[in-house]
C-alpha cells in the first residue's frame, strides 16, 4: 500500500492551491493546534460539558422545566437513605459479577475453539457473529417474544421452564438478563480471546507434548495462563458493561418484578424521566461515572507493559 | 493450532450454535407467517402458509419513515466523524505543540464516560438549544460519543506512517494541508474505512439518545420504533419480530459483502 500512493503524491504535486496551505501552515510543515481545535470543540461541548454539568446538577433539584435550583448535597444524603438506590447498586454489581462468570468460560472455550484449524470453524464463526451485530434493541426485543410466556419458547417447553413466566420471579428476570448480554456479547470476548490464543507460541506445546501432557493438561497449564492479559481486557469491557446495563433491563424486565431488577442505570433513568427528580438522577449517574473511571484506570494498571514479557515467557 | 482436534471444544461449539441459532430460526419463521397461524402452531413451527403481510404492514405503519430517520441520522453522524476526526488524529500524530497532546488525553478520558452517564444533562443541553424532538440533536450527541475509539483507530494508523515520508514532503516545502491531502488521507484508507463502519453502527444501533431526547412518531429511529412497537402491541409477535429483521437488515448485508471491516468497526480495532 505504501509503495502505490507515493506516485499519486508526486502526480498530484500542483494540485493543492497556495493560497490556502500557506494561511495553517507553522513553517515546518507540521499542522499546529488549529488541526485538532475543530474536534476538540466539539467533543467538548457534547461531551465533556455534560459530564461537568452531571456534577453540577447533581448539587440541585431541577423538575426538569424551569431552571434547576441549588440544594448542596440534598439528593446525595437522600440517596444515601433511599432503600431502593442501595438495592439497585447491590443488584448492579451483582449482574456484573453474574455476567462475568458465566461469559468468560464460555468465551475462552470458544475462543480457543475458534483459534484452531477445524473444517467447520470459518463457517461457524460467521453465524456466533450475528448477534454482535444487531443493537441491544433488537436483541432485547427479539428475546423478550422468544420467552414470551404465552407465545414464546417457554409455553413449548414446560418441562424446562416450568409454568413458564420467567419473568415473574427475581431469580428468572435476573437469569433472563444475564442470558441475553451473553448471548450477544460473547463473539466480542471470543474474538479477544481468539486473537490471543493464535499468538500462544506454537513450541509450548510442542514441548508439552514431548513430556506427554494431554490436551486438557495443555489448555490449564500454557493456553490459560498464557491468555491473562485478554483476560483481564475482557474483563473490564464485561465489568463496565455490565454496570452501566440500561436498555436490556428497560425492554426486558422493566426492572420488575416490583424493583427487583432495578439496577442502578435503570432507577437514574426512571428518578429523571419518570419521577422528573433530575437532581437524584445526576448523582446517580455520577456515581457510575466514578465506578467506570476506576475500572479504567486499574485496567491501565493491570495491564500497562507487563504485556510485552508475559507472551515472551518462557520461550 | 495442535495435533489433535479438541473434541470437548467442538462439542461445546455445536451447543453454542444452537443457543444462537434459536431464537434466529424463530426469528425468521414467526415474520413469514399470519399472526394467527403463529398462535396457533407455536414459536417452533414452520410456516405453513408464507406471507409477507407482516413487512408491508410494518412499513405502513410507521417503520418506512424511521428506516428513513435512521438512515438520515447514520449518515450526518458518520459526516461529522469524517470531518473532524482525521484532521484531529493527524494533528496528534505530527504536531508539536503540547497543547494537541492534551487533546489527545482528553479523548482518551472520553473512552471511560458511558452515554448513561451523561443522558441528564445531554437532556438539559439539548433543551436548551432548542433541539429537543430534532433529529439533530440525536445526531450531535451520538456522533460525540463516536469520536474516542475513531481517534483512537485513526491515529494508530496514521502513526504507522514512516517518517521518511513526511520528511520528504516537507523538505519539498510541502504545507500541512497538502501533506494531510496527498499523503495522510490516501494512506489511512484502512483506518478511515474502519472508522466508517465503527460510526454508522453506533448510529444505526443507538437507542439511548433517541429514547431521551425525540418524541414525536416523524422523529423516531428505528430503535425507538421497536421499542415503542413492543411496549404498545407486544402480543403481535410476528408484526414486532418483522419490525427487528427490518431493523437489522443493512447491517446483514453490510455483513455479508464486507465481512472483515465490519468486524474490525465492531471490535474497534484498527484496519490493518
Amino acid at each position: 500500500m505504501t509503495t502505490a500512493a507515493v506516485p499519486t503524491v508526486d502526480s498530484t504535486d500542483k494540485s493543492v492551491r497556495r493560497g490556502r496551505s500557506s494561511r495553517s501552515s507553522t513553517g515546518v510543515g507540521r499542522p499546529g493546534f488549529a488541526w485538532a481545535a475543530p474536534a476538540a470543540a466539539f467533543f467538548g461541548l457534547f461531551a465533556l460539558v455534560p459530564l461537568v454539568l452531571v456534577v453540577v446538577l447533581s448539587f440541585t433539584r431541577w423538575n426538569g422545566l424551569g431552571s434547576p435550583e441549588f440544594v448542596g448535597l440534598d439528593n446525595w444524603s437522600r440517596l444515601l437513605d433511599d432503600p431502593v438506590m442501595v438495592k439497585s447498586l447491590w443488584l448492579s454489581l451483582f449482574l456484573t459479577v453474574l455476567g462475568v462468570v458465566v461469559q468468560t468460560p464460555i468465551s475462552i472455550l470458544l475462543g480457543v475453539w475458534a483459534a484452531g484449524r477445524q473444517r467447520n470453524r470459518a463457517v461457524l464463526s460467521a453465524v456466533y457473529f450475528v448477534p454482535l451485530l444487531l443493537s441491544i434493541t433488537a436483541v432485547s426485543v427479539l428475546w423478550r417474544a422468544v420467552l414470551d410466556p404465552n407465545f414464546g419458547v417457554p409455553s413449548e417447553a414446560t418441562w424446562l421452564f416450568g409454568d413458564g413466566n420467567l419473568f415473574g420471579t427475581q431469580a428468572g428476570a435476573i437469569g433472563v438478563l444475564v442470558f441475553v448480554s451473553t448471548w450477544q456479547f460473547t463473539p466480542l470476548h471470543t474474538l479477544i480471546y481468539q486473537g490471543a490464543a493464535r499468538a500462544v507460541p506454537q513450541v509450548l506445546y510442542q514441548a508439552a507434548q514431548i513430556d506427554g501432557a494431554g490436551t486438557v493438561r495443555q489448555f490449564f497449564h500454557i493456553t490459560l495462563p498464557q491468555l491473562r492479559n485478554s483476560i483481564v481486557t475482557s474483563m473490564v469491557l464485561m465489568v463496565v458493561g455490565g454496570l452501566t446495563t440500561f436498555d436490556t433491563v428497560l425492554i426486558l424486565t422493566q426492572g420488575g418484578p416490583g424493583n427487583d431488577t432495578t439496577n442502578s442505570a435503570y432507577y437514574m433513568y426512571q428518578k429523571a424521566f419518570k419521577s422528573f427528580d433530575f437532581g437524584a438522577a445526576s448523582a446517580i449517574a455520577l456515581l457510575l461515572v466514578l465506578v467506570a473511571t476506576l475500572v479504567s484506570l486499574a485496567m491501565v494498571r493491570l495491564t500497562g507493559y507487563d504485556k510485552m514479557r508475559s507472551t515472551m515467557e518462557g520461550v | 493450532m495442535r495435533g489433535r482436534p479438541n473434541y470437548l471444544a467442538g462439542f461445546g461449539s455445536l451447543i453454542w450454535l444452537f443457543v444462537v441459532g434459536l431464537p434466529l430460526y424463530v426469528l425468521l419463521v414467526a415474520t413469514f407467517q399470519s399472526r394467527a397461524d403463529y398462535a396457533a402452531n407455536g414459536p417452533l413451527a414452520f410456516p405453513e402458509r408464507f406471507t409477507l403481510d407482516n413487512y408491508v404492514n410494518d412499513l405502513d405503519q410507521g417503520f418506512a419513515q424511521y428506516f428513513l430517520n435512521t438512515v438520515v441520522v447514520t449518515v450526518a453522524v458518520v459526516g461529522i466523524v469524517l470531518l473532524l476526526v482525521p484532521p484531529l488524529s493527524y494533528a496528534i500524530v505530527r504536531s508539536d505543540g503540547k497543547a494537541t497532546g492534551r487533546v489527545f488525553r482528553l479523548f482518551l478520558l472520553g473512552l471511560a464516560i458511558p452515554s448513561q452517564a451523561v443522558i441528564v444533562p445531554m437532556f438539559y443541553l439539548i433543551n436548551e438549544a432548542g433541539l429537543y424532538d430534532n433529529l439533530l440533536g440525536v445526531v450531535l450527541p451520538t456522533a460525540a460519543f463516536a469520536m474516542p475509539v475513531c481517534t483512537l483507530i485513526l491515529s494508530g494508523v496514521m502513526r504507522d506512517i514512516t517518517p521518511e515520508l513526511y520528511e520528504a514532503m516537507t523538505v519539498d516545502g510541502a504545507t500541512p494541508w497538502r501533506i494531510f491531502l496527498q499523503l495522510v488521507l490516501p494512506l489511512s484508507k484502512s483506518g478511515l474505512s474502519t472508522v466508517v463502519v465503527f460510526s454508522s453502527l453506533q448510529a444505526w444501533n443507538g437507542f439511548l439518545f433517541p429514547l431521551v431526547l425525540t418524541q414525536s412518531s416523524e422523529n423516531k429511529v428505528i430503535t425507538m420504533g421497536l421499542y415503542d412497537f413492543q411496549t404498545e402491541h407486544g402480543v403481535d409477535i410476528p408484526g414486532l419480530l418483522a419490525a427487528v429483521v427490518l431493523s437489522m437488515l443493512p447491517i446483514l448485508l453490510v455483513y455479508l459483502f464486507a465481512r472483515r471491516a465490519l468486524v474490525q468497526g465492531l471490535m474497534g480495532v484498527g484496519g490493518k
